[in-house]
């Protein structure tokens, strides 16, 4: 048992604190390879984490870099700066402390090359680039720990990816490096520990004492909430009520165009004038900024949020989360419960707010699910090649390396354990030539190799090659600023497509206020104040989640009962309706309904694969139907099922979902979609085919750049197995595309399926009828679009 | 309204008048004068791939001039004329031209042979030095004049490329960009026929004294699109 130095015990005694005991067994455990620590927010984590690197350098006597701390959040990595002062100050411990984000000046991040802090707090992305320089070597000499904070937020996306790949370079760099890891409560912990060990290292998982159970229920509303919609307007006097109950409420929404609008509402009905504000991230910097200062000094009692205020940043003093729409996912719903009563064996207060009928049977199914401590997730698979592609030119841009070591190397990165030698080659020759079929490239290869070493052809590309690294691709934005003068406040950002659609005059919200579309300059929007009651809302990237695996089961189980003592009277009747009319949706059977609706044949298939599955379920079906003659017109997609519509009646439903034929019409549908096209985009990217729009660094729309679309359709045509439209069709079977659930759907439901014949619409598909996200068919249907607008304007023209 | 082409029945254009001229402009991106048997096309940016790869490192897909090409040779077929007119930027630079590869150099020598062939001068390159063809700055005939970036002097009839126009009709549901040709009573601007060709929007403030009244747009794609009377944006 390694005893805490006399120094700390004493700092500990005076505080009146004692060491829980999985700090303890950190420290004990400090000189393992590799450790995991699973513990609940307020666990005394980060002092768990940083206690051993505190103690080595008690004494002075290291020099250089000894810790590196990695979050997952800028935020994070500035508080983590502020909660060590304290101890270090105390106890007058000789440790330099330092972070380095994107936000660090040149001036700094340049000296702090030369000369590195003991411990340096920074993001995945921040230390690729380090890992980048040809000095790197001289830098990292010396280092002892690295802390990974939040593993769990980062080993579910590819900035995880990305880092780990860094720990390997780094464990190449110093072979005696200890990795330890921080995490939430997750559903498998020994798929974290696996992704954090230097492959095939053991990994120990240590476990904190779990909280209380959190004290979790659904807001009680005197109005009913709405057929659809996401917004919880409904319970605005209610949440007010709650607000006023407690010293800070945290209120989470799924979207940050839903935070926006009910953010507004809010403020509408707000009489009393509680001082709330909002937080997501589309808004500018120093909002953000300014909401966080507020929250820290006590000054807010409610701040309207996104995922963006997720992970475990101690801003305050929170009592009360309320979650608004449902959570989709049951372990994001414990994490962000968590953030209520940061101290340990507080139970959180958390109220869950569903946004529309449908989300109270979700909210109910998700209440049962934290109570049995049913945590969901999806496996993630081995690590996407583009990442690895983008390692391979951050790795030349550092200096020369030989492809033997750099695939062993790779190969001790747990989530690239499994790649093989041909798929490794594969992503270097797109480095090297651009792995096309026709070899055009001999003269310009990016890199080339001389006696067994692989360069940069030209070391001035190592620049560009920094400044493309990351893996996060936003889609296109555009800054919106104040008019004014001086180049006004900036506010945030909204997507070009929406940007597009506006014209001078119009309104819309951002940041909780209502401005006006003033024009574009220098591509920013340029907005004045303006009071206005019906605003537009800005569409937001932010991630659409889908409604777990889990949660699915979980909601189909439900349906199996006789009654629903559980749930409010209307919605328990609306059940009971279904089942008369028609039948509830089963697990282990696909429920189809056709009826006829508004003059139009619809057909509603009830696959509960989550929102993005049933996507492409709607995508793939309507390509059947268009091929079949059906004259698809459009279909509309949730998280439960797809209603399509269209010009004939579907009367054999069951050969339009049979699995081969889905099967085959994915393969062929895969080279004309948008969602594919996107994916692309992002991969490519990624991968360093094409370069992201650096901020303001855009020339001005001329014939400079032209759409990744166009170079997806080009290599679709004249090299189909190129390893970047491989990486592409990886990529389709989770995210966006998210076939892998459609597979799973079909696997479950194994062609029972029961079809029902209508003369009206159901009652469980009435609020896809209020869903806004209505597709329309591309192909003949976009031509036919095209000529009915294009006749419209026309005759607008002659009258 | 779209009218389908007889000779391809995949091939559909929209007709516009020119100072007089009755021209079809195809979905391909193409110009087709059928009194004259001209066909005029603008920015095709060969080697733009090669070039992109030798200035900045960036190596995408290598199959941008095959791909021009063979729409190019698609058109020659469906219309037959007896003169082609590029309207300058053919290549992307000289260099790209130098280092065209044989192949496409015998594809274009064939394209060229047995019809006036008129590369326009562009801001890229000077017209191809090496293929054979008239090297001209601007071209006319009869009520039409032809060169590469529009002259907002120029008087009524005049066809260029250069700008790479777009055109977004926003139509139920969603938004719908494609290259276009923008016209008024005075000028025509073509759309970009080469493959790696970005686009400049249709309300570009660079556009405004090019039409300084309304215009009308023709956008490209399977079906060529015609949008009449468009207010030129002026926010």
């Amino acid at each position: 048992m390694v005893k805490l130095p006399a120094l700390f015990s004493d700092w500990f005694s005076q505080r009146g604190w004692s060491l829980h005991p999985h700090q303890a067994d950190m420290l004990d455990k400090s000189q393992d390879p590799s450790l995991l620590l699973i513990a609940p927010t307020g666990g005394g984590k980060t002092l768990a984490g940083f206690l051993p690197s505190l103690v080595e350098l008690a004494d002075g006597s290291h020099t250089g870099l000894h810790t590196l701390y990695v979050s997952p959040l800028k935020a994070l990595a500035a508080d983590i700066k502020r909660n060590l002062r304290t101890p270090v100050e105390d106890m007058g411990l000789p440790i330099r402390i330092e972070d380095r984000t994107g936000d660090t000046s040149a001036t700094k991040r340049k000296r702090q090359r030369a000369d590195p802090p003991h411990i340096l707090l920074t993001t995945p992305e921040s230390l690729a680039l380090l890992l980048s320089y040809d000095d790197a070597p001289r830098m990292f000499a010396g280092l002892q720990r690295v802390v990974i904070d939040e593993i769990h937020a980062l080993a579910e996306n590819k900035r995880g990816d990305q880092l780990m790949l860094s720990l390997a370079r780094l464990s190449t760099l110093v072979p005696d490096l200890r990795r330890v890891g921080l995490s939430a409560t997750v559903e498998d912990p020994g798929a974290i520990a696996h992704f954090l060990a230097r492959h095939p290292d053991p990994c120990p998982v240590l476990w904190a004492e779990p909280g209380p159970d959190p004290d979790i229920s659904m807001l009680e509303t005197s109005e009913h909430p709405p057929w659809s919609g996401g917004g919880g307007r409904y319970a605005i006097p209610a949440i007010l009520a709650q607000i006023k109950a407690h010293r800070t409420t945290l209120i989470f929404h799924n979207t940050r165009a839903q935070a926006e609008i009910f953010f507004h509402h809010l403020w509408l009905a707000n009489d009393a004038s509680h001082p709330i504000g909002i937080h997501h991230g589309s808004l500018s910097r120093d909002q953000r900024e300014r909401v966080e200062a507020a929250m820290v000094a006590g000054q807010l009692r409610a701040i309207v949020c996104t995922g963006s205020l997720d992970l475990g940043i101690d801003w305050g003093d929170v009592d009360l989360v309320i979650q608004v729409g449902a959570p989709k996912n049951v372990k994001r719903l414990v994490q962000r419960i968590g953030r209520a009563n940061h101290r340990y064996n507080a139970p959180s207060k958390a109220l869950l707010v569903p946004a529309n009928r449908f989300e109270i049977v979700e909210c109910v199914a998700a209440l049962e699910a934290v109570k049995a401590h049913d945590l969901d997730g999806e496996p993630r698979g081995p690590g996407p090649r583009d990442v690895l592609c983008q390692h391979i030119l951050a790795t030349a841009a550092a200096g020369p390396f030989q492809a033997d070591a750099l695939f062993a190397e790779v190969k001790t990165a747990g989530n690239f354990s499994s790649l093989t030698r041909a798929q490794f080659d594969d992503c270097l020759d797109f480095c090297a030539t651009g792995g096309f079929a026709l070899q055009a490239y001999d003269r310009w290869q990016r890199l080339i190799e001389r006696e067994g070493y692989w360069h940069l052809r030209d070391p001035r590309t190592a620049s560009a090659i920094r400044m493309n690294m990351g893996t996060i691709v936003d889609t296109e934005t555009l800054k919106v600023r104040m008019k004014n003068a001086r180049g006004g406040t900036p506010l945030g950002e909204v997507e070009e497509s929406f940007a597009a659609t506006l014209t001078q005059g119009d309104t819309f919200l951002i940041g909780g206020q209502i401005v006006r579309y003033e024009g574009l300059r220098d591509m920013t929007v340029e907005v004045t104040r303006r009071a206005d009651k019906r605003p537009k809302v800005a569409t937001f990237s932010g991630t659409k989640f889908a409604t777990s695996t889990q949660l699915s089961q979980r909601i189909m189980d439900m349906f199996r009962q006789p009654d629903w003592p559980d749930l409010p009277e209307h919605t328990r009747s609306w059940l009971h309706l279904q089942r008369q009319v028609s039948q509830l949706p089963q697990a282990k059977r696909l429920l189809v309904e056709t009826f006829p609706h508004d003059g139009r044949d619809h057909l509603c298939v009830y696959g509960f694969a989550g929102r993005n599955a049933q996507q492409t379920l709607g995508l793939l079906l309507t390509q059947r139907m268009e091929e079949a003659g059906l004259d698809p017109i459009g279909f509309v997609a949730s998280d439960y099922a797809t209603l399509i519509w269209g010009l004939c009646p579907v009367t054999h439903p069951a050969q339009l979902v049979a699995q081969d034929g889905l099967r085959s019409s994915f393969n062929q549908w895969l080279s004309g979609n948008a969602v594919m096209k996107r994916t692309f985009r992002s991969s490519a990217t990624i991968a360093g085919l094409i370069e992201r729009n650096t901020r303001g660094g855009r020339k001005s729309g001329r014939q400079a750049t032209f759409s990744s679309d166009i170079l997806y359709d080009t290599l679709i045509k004249y090299d189909p197995d190129h390893v970047l439209l491989q990486i592409t069709r990886e990529e389709a079977t989770r995210g966006l595309v998210d076939y892998g659930r459609v597979e799973d759907m079909l696997r479950r439901t194994q062609g029972r399926i029961d079809h029902v014949t209508l003369d009206r619409l159901s009652p469980l598909s009435a609020p896809l009828f209020y869903e806004v996200s209505r597709i329309p068919i591309k192909g003949k249907a976009e031509e036919r679009m095209l000529a009915e607008a294009a006749a419209v304007l026309s005759q607008a023209g002659l009258s | 309204m779209a009218l389908k082409c007889g000779s391809c029945p995949s091939m559909t254009y929209s007709t516009l008048t020119l100072n007089g001229a009755k021209l079809h402009a195809l979905g391909s991106g193409a110009l087709w004068y059928p009194d004259a048997q001209i066909l005029t096309v603008s920015d095709l940016h060969l080697g733009k791939s090669e070039r992109m790869a030798r200035r900045t490192g960036k190596l995408l897909p290598p199959y941008e001039t095959l791909d021009t090409l063979t729409r190019l040779t698609s058109d020659l077929e469906t219309t037959s004329p007896k003169t082609v007119i590029c309207l300058g930027d053919s290549f992307d630079d000289r260099l790209a031209e130098a280092a065209l590869p044989d192949p496409f150099r015998t594809t274009l020598t064939q394209m060229i042979a047995g019809r006036k062939w008129v590369w326009i001068e562009g801001n890229h390159d000077p017209g191809p030095t090496e293929l054979a063809g008239t090297h001209l700055a601007s071209y006319s005939h009869g009520p039409l004049s032809f060169r590469h970036i529009a002259d907002p002097n120029a008087g009524a009839g005049e066809v260029s490329g250069h700008y790479h126009p777009k055109f977004t009709l926003q139509t139920k549901g969603k938004s719908i960009t494609r290259a276009a040709f923008l016209y008024d009573e005075t000028r025509l601007i073509l759309p970009a026929y080469g493959t790696y060709t970005g686009g400049l929007r249709s309300t570009d403030p660079a556009f405004d004294p090019l039409f300084p009244g309304r215009f009308s747009a023709i956008m490209t794609g399977p079906t060529a699109t015609a949008i009449p009377n468009c207010q030129a944006d002026k926010t």
